[in-house]
């Protein structure tokens, strides 16, 4: 019995046969999308060129699209984190608001402490706070039953009411003349600066994606994780602890949302402002699932999104095009992903059938 | 190949049909014949090709090359539907019912007699009943399905078949989740439908069932059709012999056991199943190295719910567990693990497999965090890829490679992947529930092989099965399982099939 490894051949069909769907989902989504800029009489030759312009067309532009995909990262990873599991955490939102706000109060609080301390301080808390935040479903589903889904909703409504009280009450902003809910800025010390066009926030979330993908793979605890996502029944019958890999896997999922939030107000916003962070968390479901829940799959998909809200500016100024297209566009891409079967029949990949066949196996056991 | 005996047409006749899949030849230019009013029995061992026939003719897989006839002309079968309109019914070994349905509700599904917008719920009861009466299929066409019984709920789907007309019956492994008693009934309705010029076509692995009942039986190997024959040409030696293309040897080899020193002592256990309801009750007994005491009991007799507990999969309400002397710790299957308790479950799909994971990492489900297969936190993929490729070639796993996920298998691959990992710790106790079920007669007797090899090293062992030939062959002594309370222990010799059969159904010596 000979052992294959995986030649550089099988990678690429391997990526080729995960990545397809995802790519025709995006071309075919930009097809659609450029039927509907001429039935509303705009050019899409001109509109999908001012979009490419101002998401990738020069330094500043490609500075945007990174800024806009960070945060995507770091959710998209939450969500995908969680799923190796089998859950699906939908509370990345409210991680990410307590990671986000965690990070502003050591930001503005703490005085005098050199940035190389007070930066990666302020990111570690808002980590934490996202893990304890995002420890609190796992418990509840190990020692209650409930589902993570329904008490991940709830949670983040806590979420947005706590930190919203927060900015509004203990931290908030005393500046004379500040009527506004929000901290105070935060410290220079505690920012996450920029190199040249590069973020800094994304060369982290860049890290963090592979940290993630190492710990899934080459891991003992993700090989836990994963076999508890994939047969719990297994995994008990293994050994494993079920339910403190459960527990475990929610921490660490709310610990990267939890830094999305965190880096968000490091890199992005300088303070915590309830309403600047809304929607971020959700979007982590459709980066993730657009990223075919891998954790660097999650990396192309999060800097697409990030691009397209990056360049519907310049689109709209340039081509006269309103910025909402590109929320139809990212829609039907989404809905492709999910449908993939439209684009494997368009593409003719067999990988469908390739995965259903099995090789020998008795009536009705398949 | 047999021609037809009448000057009638074959019922159905499948001509060279060639089915690929990416790497494997399915079925190799496979020709096969049902004359009407026949039983044959398509017999092969898992993997052998039969699923993929009965799946080209129910039109489930479109075959690369060949040709289907019913009643002597050329059909083009694309789907289901098809095939129900050429009259071929089929029975899956997994019912495909809706539990809380009436049984007339199930029947008529996709079918529905109206009047106007409503459903004729009455005329369909009345066409039920006749058919019932006619094919002397006794269902009641106002139960609800889920408070019959396995053998019933068959009925129900045969019904079924009939009530689309069908004149052509695949029966796919009918006997798998029957009583003896409900499948000889299935065999008495079998033959009342042949008489009625129905022709079926059953699936099946078991041997003696083949003999009993089949006119003619096709046997396959590795996508061909090794040969076709009748009961009065052959016998079980005659068709193991073809199913695995050797010689095989039906009965285990064995030497008299050598128990010593007590391993697995079980004091006054009692267990619950999950509805809350006492399976086990205060229940004793030992296990010696280098004996293999066999539990047998019919199914749901308390054993699934022992095992669990011995295997620590589910805590007891009470008693104690001894292993070597010492008390174990309930629920805590790692700990059972690591003191040298291996574990051949009862559902390798839901508890023994992840199946999407390779051959190589299900062999290391429960060691994964051991030196060589990690060090620290960080697995380590040579050592565990090294002992896949070792373990594959000592247990015969027939597989494309290490890497090849264990659900591509079939089940008895399945299964020596896990007997491969389960016998390759550290020993002191093998417990093993139903470990060859559904398997064909190849990997059984490998396992039953490695079986005793394990007692032989002075491993104790605890098998439990339902099948009596299985317990009457491999055990030491037996312990005989009933309302979850032990009412025997005996040894295998002064055991027969008659006195366990009475035990296991209650009835006192």
């Amino acid at each position: 019995m000979t052992l294959r490894n995986s030649s550089p051949g099988d990678i690429a069909r391997r990526l080729w046969r995960s990545a397809s769907v995802p790519i025709g989902s995006v071309l075919l989504a930009l097809l659609i999308g450029a039927i509907i800029l001429i039935v509303s009489g705009a050019s899409p030759v001109e509109a999908y060129r001012a979009l490419f312009r101002g998401s990738f067309g020069d330094a500043a532009a490609l500075g945007r699209t990174l800024e806009k995909a960070t945060p995507l990262i770091f959710s998209g990873l939450a969500v995908a984190f969680a799923f190796k599991a089998g859950l699906f955490n939908i509370g990345a939102q409210g991680q990410l608001l307590f990671g986000a706000v965690t990070a502003a109060a050591i930001g503005f609080m703490i005085e005098g402490l050199p940035p190389l301390i007070h930066a990666p301080l302020a990111l570690l808390g808002g980590a934490l706070a996202g893990a304890l935040f995002g420890a609190i479903p796992g418990m509840l589903k190990t020692y209650t039953g409930a589902h993570e889904v329904i008490t991940t909703i709830m949670l983040n409504y806590i979420a947005i009411n706590l930190t919203d009280y927060l900015a509004n009450g203990p931290l908030q902003d005393t500046t004379p003349g500040n009527i506004v809910a929000r901290t105070p800025a935060i410290e220079a010390s505690a920012r996450i600066p920029a190199i040249g066009a590069i973020p800094l926030g994304f060369v982290i979330a860049l890290l963090m994606a592979a940290l993630a993908w190492w710990l899934l793979w080459h891991t003992t605890i993700g090989f836990e994780i994963r076999t508890v996502g994939l047969n719990p029944s297994a995994a008990n019958y293994a050994g494993m602890r079920v339910s403190t890999t459960i527990i475990v896997t929610m921490m660490l999922s709310g610990l990267l949302a939890g830094m999305g939030g965190a880096v968000e107000t490091q890199g992005i916003i300088g303070r915590f402002q309830p309403g600047f962070n809304v929607g971020l968390g959700f979007d982590g479901i459709t980066i993730a699932l657009l990223g075919k829940t891998h954790p660097l799959g999650v990396i192309p998909a999060a800097v697409l999104v990030g691009a397209m809200r990056a360049g519907s500016n310049l689109m709209q100024f340039n081509a006269d095009v309103a910025t909402e297209i590109i929320d139809v566009i990212l829609a039907i891409i989404l809905f492709f992903v999910a449908a993939d079967s439209i684009i494997r029949w368009i593409l003719r990949t067999r990988a469908v059938s390739e995965e259903k066949v099995t090789l020998s196996t008795g009536w009705g056991q398949q | 190949m047999s021609g037809p005996l009448t000057g009638e047409p074959l019922a159905l006749e499948a001509r060279n049909i060639t089915k690929r899949f990416p790497g494997v030849l399915a079925n190799d230019s496979v020709d096969f014949a049902l004359e009407k009013g026949e039983i044959h029995a398509l017999l092969g061992e898992n993997g052998a090709g039969k699923s993929t026939l009965m799946n080209v003719i129910y039109g489930l897989y479109s075959p690369d090359e060949g040709q289907i006839c019913v009643d002597g002309k050329e059909v083009a079968i694309r789907d289901p539907n098809d095939a129900i309109a050429h009259g071929i019914g089929m029975v899956h070994q997994h019912f495909m019912l809706v539990p809380v349905f009436t049984v007339a509700e199930n029947i008529v599904l996709g079918s529905e007699i109206t009047r106007g917008p409503t459903l004729d719920m009455r005329q369909a009861e009345r066409q039920i009943r006749r058919l019932s009466e006619e094919f002397g299929l006794q269902v009641d066409p106002q139960a609800v399905v889920e408070d019959l019984a396995v053998g019933e709920q068959q009925r129900v789907e045969i019904v079924k078949a009939l009530y689309r007309d069908a004149r052509i019956l695949v029966l796919d492994e009918p006997t798998a989740v029957l009583t003896p008693q409900e499948a000889d009934d299935l065999f008495r309705i079998m033959r009342q439908l042949t008489d009625r010029g129905v022709s079926i076509i059953f699936i099946t692995h078991k041997l003696k069932e083949v003999l009993a009942v089949a006119d003619h039986i096709t046997v396959m190997r590795r996508g061909r059709v090794v040969g076709t024959t009748t009961p009065e040409e052959t016998d079980e030696q005659g068709l193991a012999s073809m199913m695995v293309g050797r010689d095989v040897v039906l009965e285990v080899d064995k030497s008299p056991a050598q128990p010593q020193q007590i391993v697995l002592e079980v004091q006054n256990l009692s267990v619950q199943d999950e509805r809350g309801v006492v399976a086990v009750r205060d229940v004793s007994f030992e296990v010696r190295a280098g004996e293999i005491l066999g539990i047998a009991g019919v199914q749901g007799n308390g054993q699934t719910e022992l095992v669990e507990a011995l295997t620590g999969l589910r805590a007891p309400q009470s008693g104690r567990i001894l292993l070597d002397g010492r008390e174990v710790p309930f629920h805590n299957p790692r700990y059972l693990i690591e003191h040298g308790v291996a574990h051949i479950p009862e559902d390798r799909q839901k508890h023994g497999l992840v199946l999407p994971y390779s051959i190589a990492d299900n062999l290391v489900l429960s060691t994964y965090y051991r030196e060589p297969f990690s060090r620290g936190v960080q697995r380590r993929q040579r050592p565990i890829n090294a002992r896949a490729g070792a373990l594959i070639e000592e247990f015969d796993v027939r597989a494309p490679g290490a890497f090849t996920p264990a659900g591509n298998l079939s089940g008895g691959n399945q299964q020596k992947v896990i007997v491969a990992r389960e016998l390759s710790r550290r020993l002191r106790l093998l417990v093993a529930n139903q470990p060859t079920r559904g398997l064909d007669v190849g990997s059984i007797e490998f396992i039953h092989r490695r079986m005793v090899q394990v007692r032989d090293e002075q491993i104790a062992v605890l098998l439990v099965s339902a099948e009596l030939d299985e317990i009457l062959s491999l055990a030491d002594r037996i312990v005989v399982m009933y309302h979850g309370r032990i009412v025997a222990t005996l040894a295998t010799a002064q055991a027969t099939r008659d006195k366990l059969g009475l035990l296991m159904a209650g009835s006192g010596l």
